[in-house]
């Protein structure tokens, strides 16, 4: 790089209260030039992009563009100065067509001139080889079209600078090639491209990658330099103390989960193909970025959300024909990943919280709820799981992280004779708990239950389960036995790349 | 009831129903303007109302239409600024404020009455005449209807379709409708989602005050507590019933109108049913109309709900 970069990042902090979600990230990008920033979810990517798109604005650090060193104080400010950012979520008003999406907030004047906005569309829809009808509602479009709008509104303002946050993790395969060849284009015009990716299969077609891992630039490459063995390891970074606790003897299956697919409309599936059988007495560990499949996965097996095709079995019934309801009858518990939003209702107390979902037979008494019976279960639990509150009448919106997810364990371990689903239960929590909650899972198995165990903490998966499966883009892309596995074998598939090929 | 339907009544009514149609409309495009752009105005009684008793007072004291119509829309604005301070600013519950805001106006305009006419009864005003429209008006059946009417009527029945081409053609429309459907969007492109939204409650509320300035001088020649009369709610209902429209909010303000005008003909009439009856009449169609026309594909996908920024 013997020319003036297009946009230089230098020092750049940004902080949530305590949480440095960047610390001094510095990083060059030039013309024509595609940077990829990897690293895992929490790494502060998407902080920043956000930062550079002039959404945050940053506490320390400057960012210079073209040689000038700029300061964004509105979203405005970066789009007037040439930085676009593609949302990984898109922005966009769904009942505007796609022509009013793109020209809002670049018209001057009292009437928006259509036909001429309208004719520059389609120019750049030909040019880039991008077929989305300008009138068609974006609300009617697929989620691959909506991919397009979202690029094409980038695009439009003949940005300097486009930073892509994410932007396959809604395609399909084919539409992900179609993009790569729309950034062949855009790299041969001149543009600076930052692409955020987890993808192993992406960062490798880029001409430079910036590790981030927790807010901080741990490793730069070339990468024509490199290999996805060093990045997975620069983005994994860390010792893994391998204490593997107690050799379980896992039984007969008992749940079966054959071929589950869950289908979306013009895009990638959420859940593509999932297969894989967990025994009696066996914890299933499930490993992936955040994002990836997990929750449809857990979700799905728990009958809360529908799939496309395939089908669950435990112990050799069909769940099919179930709710959500007739599901936990047969001894599934479910810790869902916001224990919350999803796991309890706010304002009501501990009790009414442990009796939800049983409170139409073990709680009921007739038409009434069984108020005796859940008050002792409540005592029960608040003394089994060592719950720190002053009553059972005490509202669960008022609990501790840790207390509350007692609270959610208590309620689920007890419903849970056959099947545990545990999705990040342990996420966000201190350590005294986290450990808590690992003995309480290890005790599951030992009861004979089987576990399925998803987690961010790849060290917790590899002490924890008997194997581990790892997820990417809703695939599972390999199953492998937590003994003898490495943190870079699961880093890579992680990563997407599949076991035959790491 | 017979007697209702001769061709002479018939042609008064619907010639009154147009009248009374401008109110409602001058309203219900005030709060449509509005709810494109999140506001769900429930306040509309009540700025209504201030804009009855501010057109009163300077009719009473200047004698002049247009000064009256111009103390309606400034009594609109600070009816829509009070609004919008709660609504978008202090991000209270659209309905909560809607209501108290009506709470509030129906007394403190009682109030603000009584003070004026404490010194003595005011001097009163005659109500504004007609401005027939030359040689159309003399068309027979639809020309008395449509074209001998007041100058604000036609400007009401103008303003359907110069609402409609603001918000799909212009600029600040766009924008408007934007921090109804997604005002994250709007934000990420640095345009700020509270001007646009106190902008259409500041051009909402001066339309709907402006629709009781109307009712005040075409209508009668003294103000009475709340006399509105619940017509703000039948604007929230024509733009519910319109599917956020302007044409099809007109045609339900129509079918409000012209039940509203067959009350009014009823009691004049003496006719042998109860007038009570035809006084419900309005009311008991909004029902009706939100029972049948159920399409709410228009409603702004915030519609109601406060913006917080991220």
């Amino acid at each position: 790089m013997q020319r003036q970069p297009v946009l230089s990042v230098r020092g750049l902090t940004k902080t949530f209260g305590p949480v440095r979600a960047n610390d001094a990230v510095s990083f060059d990008v030039g013309a024509g030039e595609l940077v990829c920033l990897f690293g895992e979810n929490g790494a502060g990517k998407s902080t920043l992009s956000a930062c550079l798109a002039g959404l945050h604005s940053p506490d320390g650090g400057e960012i210079v563009l073209n040689g000038e060193p700029v300061r964004f104080s509105t979203a405005a400010d970066a789009i007037v100065a040439g930085i676009a950012l593609v949302h990984q979520h898109f922005l966009l008003v769904d009942d505007f067509t796609v022509l009013e999406n793109i020209v809002l907030g670049h018209e001057r004047g009292l009437f928006v001139n259509y036909r001429a906005a309208e004719k520059k569309l389609r120019a750049l829809c030909r040019r880039y080889g991008i077929s989305v009808r300008p009138d068609a509602r974006v609300g009617d479009l697929t989620v691959g079209e909506r991919q397009w709008v979202e690029l094409l509104k980038a695009l439009y303002h003949e940005a300097a600078v486009l930073i892509l946050d994410e932007p396959t993790a809604t395609l399909d395969l084919q539409e992900s090639r179609k993009l790569f060849r729309i950034i062949d284009e855009l790299k041969t015009a001149g543009v600076a491209l930052v692409l955020i990716s987890h993808s192993l299969a992406e960062v490798m077609r880029s001409d430079r990658v910036v590790v981030l891992r927790q807010g901080r630039v741990v490793g730069e490459r070339a990468t024509s330099e490199t290999t996805p063995q060093e990045l997975t390891r620069l983005m994994i970074g860390r010792e893994v103390e391998r204490k593997h606790r107690g050799s379980s003897r896992p039984g007969r299956p008992c749940l079966d989960v054959e071929h589950v697919t869950i289908r979306r409309p013009g895009g990638a599936p959420i859940l593509d193909d999932i297969s894989f059988s967990v025994a009696e007495g066996e914890i299933f560990g499930l490993a992936g970025v955040a994002g990836n499949g997990q929750k449809p996965l857990m979700e799905a097996i728990a009958g809360v959300l529908p799939f496309s095709s395939g089908r669950v079995l435990i112990d050799g019934e069909l769940l099919a024909d179930l709710d959500v309801h007739g599901i936990q009858k047969l001894g599934v518990g479910h810790i869902p990943e916001d224990r919350l939003s999803e796991g309890l209702v706010g304002d009501f107390s501990i009790a009414e919280n442990i009796a939800l979902g049983s409170h139409r037979d073990v709680f009921a008494d007739g038409h009434f709820l069984n108020r005796g019976a859940i008050r002792v279960a409540a005592a029960v639990a608040i003394a089994d799981y060592q719950i720190a509150a002053p009553s059972a009448e005490t509202r669960a919106r008022a609990l501790s992280g840790g207390n509350a997810q007692r609270v959610v364990l208590a309620r689920e371990l007890a419903a849970a004779s056959r099947v545990l689903l545990a999705n990040q239960p342990t996420r966000g929590l201190d350590v005294g708990v986290i450990e808590y909650i690992h003995d309480r899972l290890i005790e599951k198995r030992a009861a004979g239950c089987a576990v399925v165990l998803a987690s961010s903490e790849l060290e917790d998966l590899l002490n924890l389960s008997d194997r581990i499966g790892v997820m990417f883009q809703g695939r599972l892309m390999g199953i492998v036995d937590a003994r003898s596995t490495s943190i870079e074998e699961i880093g890579l598939m992680m990563a997407g790349q599949k076991r035959e090929a790491a | 009831m017979a007697e209702l339907l001769t061709p002479a009544i018939l042609l008064s009514i619907l010639s009154a129903s147009v009248g009374a149609a401008t109110i409602i409309l001058l309203a219900a495009l005030g709060e449509l303007l509005t709810e494109r752009a999140g506001i769900w105005n429930m306040g509309v009684e009540g700025t209504m109302l201030c804009g009855c008793l501010a057109a009163y007072v300077a009719m009473c004291e200047t004698s002049s239409p247009i000064t009256a119509a111009g103390a309606a829309m400034l009594a609109g604005v600070a009816a829509g600024l009070v609004i919008g301070f709660l609504t978008v600013s202090l991000k209270v519950d659209h309905f909560v404020t809607g209501l108290g805001f009506n709470l509030l106006a129906s007394g403190l305009t009682l109030f603000l009455f009584r003070s004026y006419t404490a010194g003595g009864k005011p001097a009163g005003y005659a109500t504004i005449d007609r401005w027939p429209i030359p040689f159309l008006s003399e068309i027979p059946g639809i020309g008395p209807i449509l074209f001998n009417q007041h100058l604000l009527t036609y400007a009401a029945l103008l303003l359907v379709p110069l609402v409609s081409v603001f918000l799909a053609r212009t600029r600040p429309g766009l924008e408007c409708r934007a921090a109804g459907e997604n005002p994250e969007f709007l934000e990420a492109k640095g345009i700020s989602v509270a001007k646009r939204q106190y902008g259409a409650l500041l051009v909402g509320s001066a339309l709907t005050a402006l629709g009781g300035c109307f009712m005040m001088l075409a209508f009668a020649n003294e103000f009475r507590p709340d006399i509105s009369g619940g017509r703000g709610w039948l604007a929230i209902v024509a733009v519910i019933a319109g599917n956020w429209r302007p044409f099809r909010t007109m045609i339900a303000v129509i079918v409000f109108a012209v039940l509203d005008s067959l009350a009014v003909h009823a009691q004049g009439m003496g006719v042998a049913i109860p007038y009570q009856f035809f006084l419900m009449l309005p009311y008991a169609a909004s029902i009706l109309l939100l029972a049948v026309v159920r399409t709410r594909s228009g409603q702004p996908a915030r519609l109601g709900i406060p913006f917080l920024r991220r």
